[in-house]
């Protein structure tokens, strides 16, 4: 099963680095260039002490993942080369999670990329000689929620783009997911009354970081977990032939 | 050893209110080409489907390869190749990494695979552009390379639906040719729908008739034309009026028409044409030259078809 999975995400990974036009990858440039080193470098040394970074650690995987894991099974199917691949031995299974790691390997891997580069970028811009870096928990929580925000993105995005016409389709689905999480929040909390946004903001700054790291690993890993187990209780041959 | 590849007994799959497979019962030789021949729409692509595992039977029973499915599919798919509706390739990658890709799939070790890729590829003609990615090819060399890929790990069973489909008659005859080669040369058994009648009949051993999911007749061309009739054009003189009623009595001969120098005569399927010639003389007509027609399997088809029209009205 191992060896399967691996062969199915060997293609995937080769297939998401040959992915889109110039503009995909300028978009994606982009992204790490904003993530690596604009970001860091205006915002300083809260970059990496502060913990409000975690929100954008789990963002970041979400748009990568989104646009893999969607050409990926939107894809497969809309250039009819899914049948064949069902046609083969390889278990549903092997298939499935051959694609998932593989959205999560690109997308996790690049943000983590992004993360290095902005360590360097922290340290060439603000450093003074000294050695920034994450506080433990800070570190923590950004690497297990953006691994777990990509499993968030990976799995969704599976049971969206089996339901889709389209690769197109499926992305807009999936964009307007994403946009949906960063911009309601943000939004609504701005249109809270000043009052409630500053009791609102006493209360967050007083959470112990790890506990709060920890529980949105909970919760994220429990999605992940719901996500998934959809997702192999969708991706079965019969159901996907007869769709 | 079982000679059967393909056992299906009374195979039924619906879609709603329509029944795409009906009471299907077929049988498929090892190491034959067997051609499933239909229209459009009518049961063959869901016959393979059926046959692979990949939907579940309403109602029957299918064996491939000894092999009972859907209860041990997974088996099944181990041991055949297949190209399907649709090529099936990874247009981003080359072709040499769309072959790798399936090799590893079908667990190849690395020095076998590149080994079976050089000689697949090398028989087709496409060894010197095999890194170039596959949206770059024409339709034909796509199909040719699907084939290949069908073909990699050695199956014992290859489906190849309508491989010609949408070629151009070059391409298309350059296709069944490499496939003819490929296939002897492998000794695979070949299960192969098509709509193309002349295909059919330059390429399979075999052939089952579909329509509207029920089968209509299988068996050898030879076979299938003893169920049609049989054309005998005589060359000659003095095919008088006398000649064409003398002929017109006799219980095989279903239709006479005197053309001047030319006589064309319809008889039922599997009569014998000699005692025709002798009749002939004897009412003073001069045979200078017989030809006897076979039925060609397009003549077979479409008589099947206007017969199965006629029973359902």
């Amino acid at each position: 099963m191992l060896t399967d999975i691996w062969t199915v995400m060997r293609k995937e990974l080769q297939e998401a680095f040959n992915l889109g036009d110039r503009v995909g990858k300028f978009g994606l440039l982009f992204m790490m260039f904003s993530f690596g080193i604009l970001l860091p470098w205006q915002m300083g040394r809260s970059w990496v002490e502060s913990p409000i970074t975690l929100v954008y650690w789990s963002w970041v995987p979400l748009f990568l993942v989104n646009a893999v894991v969607a050409d990926s099974f939107a894809g497969e199917r809309e250039r009819h080369t899914l049948e064949t691949l069902l046609a083969s031995r390889l278990p549903d299974q092997a298939i499935l999670f051959g694609k998932l790691l593989a959205a999560l390997a690109y997308g996790v891997g690049l943000t983590w990329a992004s993360l290095l580069v902005g360590l360097v970028t922290i340290n060439l811009f603000h450093g003074e000689g000294r050695l920034l870096f994450y506080p433990p928990a800070v570190a923590l929580g950004v690497i297990g929620i953006s691994l777990l925000s990509g499993g968030l993105a990976a799995g969704a995005g599976v049971l969206v783009s089996l339901r889709a016409k389209s690769v197109q389709q499926a992305t807009q689905v999936l964009s307007i997911a994403i946009m949906a999480l960063i911009f309601i929040p943000t939004f609504g909390l701005q249109a809270l009354p000043a009052a409630w946004q500053e009791r609102l903001w006493n209360i967050v700054s007083g959470w112990n970081v790890t506990q709060a790291v920890l529980v949105a690993i909970a919760v994220l890993a429990v999605l992940n977990s719901v996500l998934i187990g959809a997702a192999m209780r969708r991706f079965q041959r019969a159901r996907l032939i007869a769709d | 050893m079982n000679t059967f590849a393909i056992r299906t007994q009374q195979l039924t799959r619906t879609f709603g209110p329509v029944r795409a497979v009906d009471q299907l019962t077929l049988e498929v030789r090892q190491g034959e080409i067997f051609g499933f021949l239909g229209p459009n729409g009518s049961g063959k692509t869901t016959t393979i489907r059926l046959l692979l595992g990949l939907l579940q039977p309403d109602a029957g029973q299918i064996e491939v390869l000894g092999v009972p499915v859907p209860q041990r599919a997974a088996e099944v798919r181990e041991r055949t190749g297949a190209l399907l509706e649709h090529a099936g390739l990874y247009e981003r990658l080359s072709a040499a990494d769309n072959l790798d890709y399936y090799g590893r799939i079908w667990r190849m070790p690395a020095a076998e695979r590149n080994q079976r890729i050089h000689e697949l590829l090398a028989s087709l003609g496409l060894w010197e552009r095999r890194n170039e990615q596959v949206k770059t090819w024409s339709r034909g060399m796509k199909q040719k390379l699907a084939i290949a890929r069908a073909l990699l790990h050695r199956p014992q069973l290859i489906f190849l639906d309508e491989p010609t489909a949408g070629l151009d008659p070059i391409a298309a005859a350059s296709l069944r040719d490499d496939l003819r080669t490929l296939v002897e040369r492998e000794g695979v058994t070949v299960f192969l729908t098509t709509h193309n009648l002349a295909e059919a009949e330059k390429l399979c051993h075999r052939v089952g008739i579909i329509r509207q999911g029920r089968l209509l007749a299988q068996g050898s061309l030879a076979e299938l034309r003893r169920h049609e009739a049989l054309h005998l054009e005589m060359i000659g003189r003095a095919f008088t009026p006398h000649v064409v009623t003398a002929l017109q009595s006799q219980p095989a001969v279903k239709r006479v028409e005197a053309n001047g120098a030319r006589l064309l005569i319809e008889l039922a399927a599997a009569s014998d044409p000699a005692p025709l010639v002798k009749l002939v003389v004897e009412h003073g007509g001069q045979v200078e030259e017989v030809h006897r027609s076979n039925a060609s399997l397009e003549e077979v088809f479409l008589t099947l078809m206007e017969e199965e029209e006629a029973h359902a009205h």
